[in-house]
Protein backbone atom coordinates (compact mmCIF):
# COMPACT_ATOMS: atom_id res chain seq x y z
CA UNK A 1 0.00 0.00 0.00
CA UNK A 2 1.43 3.24 -0.95
CA UNK A 3 1.68 6.48 0.80
CA UNK A 4 -1.04 8.45 -0.90
CA UNK A 5 -3.65 5.70 -0.60
CA UNK A 6 -3.04 5.61 3.18
CA UNK A 7 -3.74 9.23 3.21
CA UNK A 8 -6.71 8.85 1.50
CA UNK A 9 -8.47 6.46 3.75
CA UNK A 10 -7.42 7.84 6.91
CA UNK A 11 -8.80 11.42 5.54
CA UNK A 12 -11.94 9.55 4.22
CA UNK A 13 -12.41 7.46 6.99
CA UNK A 14 -12.40 11.16 9.40
CA UNK A 15 -14.50 12.78 6.58
CA UNK A 16 -17.77 9.55 7.07
CA UNK A 17 -17.20 9.87 11.08
CA UNK A 18 -17.74 13.14 10.85
CA UNK A 19 -20.54 13.23 8.56
CA UNK A 20 -22.30 10.13 10.78
CA UNK A 21 -21.47 12.40 14.04
CA UNK A 22 -23.21 15.13 12.34
CA UNK A 23 -26.51 13.02 12.16
CA UNK A 24 -25.77 11.44 15.55
CA UNK A 25 -25.20 14.67 17.67
CA UNK A 26 -28.34 15.87 19.36
CA UNK A 27 -26.81 19.64 20.44
CA UNK A 28 -26.46 21.65 17.19
CA UNK A 29 -23.27 23.06 18.14
CA UNK A 30 -21.81 19.55 18.04
CA UNK A 31 -23.03 19.15 14.78
CA UNK A 32 -21.57 22.34 13.85
CA UNK A 33 -17.92 21.32 15.14
CA UNK A 34 -18.41 17.51 13.13
CA UNK A 35 -19.22 19.12 9.86
CA UNK A 36 -15.94 21.73 10.77
CA UNK A 37 -13.96 18.30 10.57
CA UNK A 38 -15.43 16.96 7.34
CA UNK A 39 -14.65 19.91 5.17
CA UNK A 40 -11.30 20.22 6.81
CA UNK A 41 -10.78 16.41 5.64
CA UNK A 42 -12.12 17.36 2.60
CA UNK A 43 -9.75 20.27 1.82
CA UNK A 44 -7.14 17.25 2.78
CA UNK A 45 -8.36 15.50 -0.27
CA UNK A 46 -8.17 18.30 -2.76
CA UNK A 47 -4.74 18.89 -1.57
CA UNK A 48 -4.03 14.94 -2.19
CA UNK A 49 -5.68 15.94 -5.85
CA UNK A 50 -3.50 18.92 -6.16
CA UNK A 51 -6.19 21.28 -6.22
CA UNK A 52 -4.05 23.65 -3.94
CA UNK A 53 -6.19 26.37 -4.61
CA UNK A 54 -9.33 24.85 -3.83
CA UNK A 55 -8.34 23.63 -0.72
CA UNK A 56 -7.00 26.51 0.32
CA UNK A 57 -10.56 28.09 -0.65
CA UNK A 58 -12.17 25.42 1.16
CA UNK A 59 -10.69 26.48 4.38
CA UNK A 60 -11.21 29.72 4.08
CA UNK A 61 -14.50 30.13 2.86
CA UNK A 62 -16.02 26.81 4.48
CA UNK A 63 -13.88 26.74 7.56
CA UNK A 64 -13.52 29.92 8.77
CA UNK A 65 -16.44 32.19 6.82
CA UNK A 66 -19.55 30.05 6.72
CA UNK A 67 -18.82 27.70 9.49
CA UNK A 68 -18.48 30.80 11.80
CA UNK A 69 -21.70 32.06 10.13
CA UNK A 70 -23.28 29.15 11.58
CA UNK A 71 -21.77 29.02 15.09
CA UNK A 72 -22.73 33.01 15.64
CA UNK A 73 -26.32 31.99 14.45
CA UNK A 74 -26.82 28.80 17.03
CA UNK A 75 -25.24 31.29 19.80
CA UNK A 76 -27.27 34.02 18.97
CA UNK A 77 -30.27 31.76 19.44
CA UNK A 78 -29.47 30.15 22.21
CA UNK A 79 -30.25 26.96 20.22
CA UNK A 80 -30.18 23.50 22.99
CA UNK A 81 -30.69 19.71 22.75
CA UNK A 82 -33.44 19.44 20.07
CA UNK A 83 -36.33 17.64 21.09
CA UNK A 84 -37.14 14.31 19.82
CA UNK A 85 -40.82 13.67 18.25
CA UNK A 86 -41.85 10.42 16.78
CA UNK A 87 -41.20 9.76 13.30
CA UNK A 88 -43.56 7.80 10.85
CA UNK A 89 -43.84 4.32 10.52
CA UNK A 90 -42.37 4.89 6.73
CA UNK A 91 -39.65 6.96 8.16
CA UNK A 92 -38.81 4.20 10.90
CA UNK A 93 -38.60 1.17 9.20
CA UNK A 94 -38.25 2.58 5.50
CA UNK A 95 -35.62 5.39 6.52
CA UNK A 96 -32.42 3.75 6.32
CA UNK A 97 -32.90 0.86 3.79
CA UNK A 98 -33.56 3.39 0.94
CA UNK A 99 -31.07 5.92 2.36
CA UNK A 100 -28.68 3.04 1.80
CA UNK A 101 -30.57 2.11 -1.73
CA UNK A 102 -29.61 5.81 -2.65
CA UNK A 103 -26.16 5.80 -1.83
CA UNK A 104 -25.99 2.88 -3.84
CA UNK A 105 -27.05 4.33 -6.71
CA UNK A 106 -25.05 6.87 -6.98
CA UNK A 107 -22.00 5.06 -6.39
CA UNK A 108 -22.88 2.31 -8.56
CA UNK A 109 -23.92 5.25 -11.54
CA UNK A 110 -20.46 7.37 -10.83
CA UNK A 111 -18.74 4.70 -11.05
CA UNK A 112 -19.47 3.31 -14.40
CA UNK A 113 -19.59 6.20 -16.23
CA UNK A 114 -16.42 7.52 -14.01
CA UNK A 115 -15.37 3.79 -15.46
CA UNK A 116 -14.30 5.72 -18.50
CA UNK A 117 -12.37 8.62 -16.84
CA UNK A 118 -8.77 7.12 -15.72
CA UNK A 119 -6.90 9.12 -13.36
CA UNK A 120 -4.01 10.32 -15.61
CA UNK A 121 -2.02 12.42 -13.48
CA UNK A 122 1.41 11.91 -12.80
CA UNK A 123 1.24 11.71 -8.57
CA UNK A 124 1.92 14.96 -6.86
CA UNK A 125 1.16 17.25 -10.13
CA UNK A 126 -0.70 20.54 -8.77
CA UNK A 127 -3.05 22.39 -10.37
CA UNK A 128 -1.19 25.62 -11.78
CA UNK A 129 -3.45 28.19 -9.91
CA UNK A 130 -2.43 30.60 -12.58
CA UNK A 131 -3.92 28.74 -15.08
CA UNK A 132 -6.71 28.80 -12.86
CA UNK A 133 -7.02 32.45 -12.11
CA UNK A 134 -6.16 32.57 -15.88
CA UNK A 135 -9.38 30.49 -16.92
CA UNK A 136 -11.69 32.39 -14.12
CA UNK A 137 -11.14 35.88 -15.52
CA UNK A 138 -11.45 35.24 -19.65
CA UNK A 139 -13.25 32.32 -20.56
CA UNK A 140 -15.97 32.30 -17.10
CA UNK A 141 -15.38 36.19 -16.50
CA UNK A 142 -19.20 36.37 -17.24
CA UNK A 143 -20.08 34.11 -14.75
CA UNK A 144 -17.73 35.65 -12.26
CA UNK A 145 -19.47 38.97 -12.72
CA UNK A 146 -22.76 37.70 -12.44
CA UNK A 147 -21.33 36.00 -8.74
CA UNK A 148 -20.80 39.76 -7.80
CA UNK A 149 -24.26 40.30 -8.45
CA UNK A 150 -25.41 37.38 -6.46
CA UNK A 151 -23.39 38.04 -3.07
CA UNK A 152 -24.80 41.87 -3.31
CA UNK A 153 -28.30 40.05 -3.61
CA UNK A 154 -27.79 37.77 -0.71
CA UNK A 155 -25.84 40.37 1.24
CA UNK A 156 -29.07 42.75 0.81
CA UNK A 157 -31.75 39.73 1.68
CA UNK A 158 -29.60 38.86 5.00
CA UNK A 159 -29.96 42.86 5.96
CA UNK A 160 -33.49 43.17 4.88
CA UNK A 161 -34.44 39.59 6.39
CA UNK A 162 -33.20 39.78 9.99
CA UNK A 163 -33.46 43.69 10.75
CA UNK A 164 -35.88 44.23 13.61
CA UNK A 165 -39.15 45.48 12.61
CA UNK A 166 -39.38 49.09 13.15
CA UNK A 167 -42.97 49.44 15.31
CA UNK B 1 -1.95 6.66 -6.55
CA UNK B 2 -5.47 6.99 -5.51
CA UNK B 3 -8.11 5.29 -8.05
CA UNK B 4 -10.76 8.11 -9.30
CA UNK B 5 -13.56 6.16 -8.12
CA UNK B 6 -12.21 5.88 -4.82
CA UNK B 7 -13.19 9.37 -4.84
CA UNK B 8 -16.59 9.03 -6.34
CA UNK B 9 -17.89 6.32 -3.46
CA UNK B 10 -16.60 9.08 -0.87
CA UNK B 11 -18.73 11.10 -2.58
CA UNK B 12 -21.77 9.05 -2.43
CA UNK B 13 -21.25 8.14 0.94
CA UNK B 14 -20.84 11.41 2.58
CA UNK B 15 -24.29 12.68 -0.04
CA UNK B 16 -26.33 9.59 1.04
CA UNK B 17 -25.18 10.83 4.85
CA UNK B 18 -26.41 14.41 4.01
CA UNK B 19 -29.67 13.12 2.52
CA UNK B 20 -30.43 11.10 5.50
CA UNK B 21 -28.83 14.30 8.14
CA UNK B 22 -31.68 16.06 5.97
CA UNK B 23 -34.59 13.91 6.43
CA UNK B 24 -34.37 12.92 10.03
CA UNK B 25 -33.14 15.88 11.98
CA UNK B 26 -35.85 18.02 12.81
CA UNK B 27 -33.56 21.47 14.07
CA UNK B 28 -33.28 23.28 11.32
CA UNK B 29 -30.12 24.84 11.85
CA UNK B 30 -28.89 20.80 11.55
CA UNK B 31 -30.76 20.61 8.69
CA UNK B 32 -29.10 23.61 7.19
CA UNK B 33 -25.80 21.96 7.29
CA UNK B 34 -26.59 18.91 6.06
CA UNK B 35 -27.70 20.52 2.93
CA UNK B 36 -23.68 22.41 3.27
CA UNK B 37 -22.72 18.66 3.26
CA UNK B 38 -24.18 17.04 0.48
CA UNK B 39 -23.02 20.42 -1.49
CA UNK B 40 -19.19 19.53 -0.17
CA UNK B 41 -19.97 16.05 -1.48
CA UNK B 42 -20.87 17.35 -5.01
CA UNK B 43 -17.41 19.38 -4.60
CA UNK B 44 -15.48 16.17 -4.22
CA UNK B 45 -16.58 14.40 -6.76
CA UNK B 46 -15.97 17.88 -9.07
CA UNK B 47 -12.66 17.68 -8.44
CA UNK B 48 -12.03 14.46 -9.09
CA UNK B 49 -13.82 14.65 -12.14
CA UNK B 50 -11.42 16.93 -12.88
CA UNK B 51 -8.21 15.60 -12.01
CA UNK B 52 -9.08 12.73 -13.93
CA UNK B 53 -9.59 14.18 -17.05
CA UNK B 54 -6.41 14.28 -19.29
CA UNK B 55 -4.47 16.94 -20.32
CA UNK B 56 -5.25 17.08 -23.37
CA UNK B 57 -9.07 15.66 -23.89
CA UNK B 58 -9.54 13.73 -27.14
CA UNK B 59 -11.98 15.29 -29.55
CA UNK B 60 -14.59 13.13 -30.25
CA UNK B 61 -14.64 12.72 -34.09
CA UNK B 62 -17.99 14.00 -35.72
CA UNK B 63 -19.41 15.60 -32.44
CA UNK B 64 -20.57 19.17 -32.01
CA UNK B 65 -19.64 18.99 -28.15
CA UNK B 66 -16.83 21.23 -26.95
CA UNK B 67 -14.16 19.44 -25.21
CA UNK B 68 -13.79 21.33 -22.03
CA UNK B 69 -10.16 22.21 -20.44
CA UNK B 70 -9.18 20.03 -17.51
CA UNK B 71 -9.42 22.79 -14.55
CA UNK B 72 -13.06 23.66 -15.84
CA UNK B 73 -14.32 21.07 -12.89
CA UNK B 74 -12.20 23.28 -10.12
CA UNK B 75 -13.63 26.49 -11.46
CA UNK B 76 -17.59 24.77 -10.87
CA UNK B 77 -15.91 24.25 -7.59
CA UNK B 78 -15.09 27.81 -6.88
CA UNK B 79 -18.91 28.63 -7.91
CA UNK B 80 -20.26 26.17 -5.96
CA UNK B 81 -18.65 27.66 -2.60
CA UNK B 82 -19.44 30.99 -3.66
CA UNK B 83 -23.49 29.88 -4.30
CA UNK B 84 -23.09 27.80 -1.00
CA UNK B 85 -21.45 31.21 1.28
CA UNK B 86 -24.56 33.63 -0.95
CA UNK B 87 -27.00 30.64 0.46
CA UNK B 88 -25.83 30.32 4.35
CA UNK B 89 -25.70 34.18 4.39
CA UNK B 90 -29.83 34.43 3.33
CA UNK B 91 -30.63 31.40 5.00
CA UNK B 92 -29.84 32.28 8.37
CA UNK B 93 -31.21 35.07 8.07
CA UNK B 94 -34.28 33.68 7.20
CA UNK B 95 -33.90 30.83 10.33
CA UNK B 96 -33.12 33.70 12.58
CA UNK B 97 -36.33 35.40 11.24
CA UNK B 98 -38.54 32.14 11.85
CA UNK B 99 -36.76 31.73 15.54
CA UNK B 100 -38.06 35.11 16.49
CA UNK B 101 -41.13 34.95 15.38
CA UNK B 102 -42.14 31.25 16.80
CA UNK B 103 -39.79 30.58 19.54
CA UNK B 104 -38.56 27.27 18.07
CA UNK B 105 -36.20 25.68 15.81
CA UNK B 106 -37.94 22.86 15.52
CA UNK B 107 -39.37 22.16 11.57
CA UNK B 108 -42.41 20.39 13.03
CA UNK B 109 -43.68 23.57 15.13
CA UNK B 110 -43.37 25.79 11.30
CA UNK B 111 -46.32 24.36 9.59
CA UNK B 112 -48.07 27.47 9.47
CA UNK B 113 -47.25 30.16 6.63
CA UNK B 114 -49.13 32.99 8.10
CA UNK B 115 -49.02 33.34 11.98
Amino acid sequence: MNAPLIIFFVLAALAVIGAISLILQKHPIHSALSLIVVMVALAGLYLLMGAEFVAAVQIIVYGGAIMVLFVFVIMLLNAGEEERTDFSKLAKFGGLPLALALTGLLAAAMVRHGGAVQNQNVPGALADTSTLSTMLFTTFVYPFELTSFLILVAIMGALVLAQREKS
Amino acid sequence: MVPTQYYLILSAILFGLGVVAFVFRRNIITIFMSIELMLNAVNLSFVAFSQAMPEKPPQIAGSLLQVGHKLDGQIFVLFVIVVAAAEAAVGLGIIILTARNRQSLNVERVDLLKL
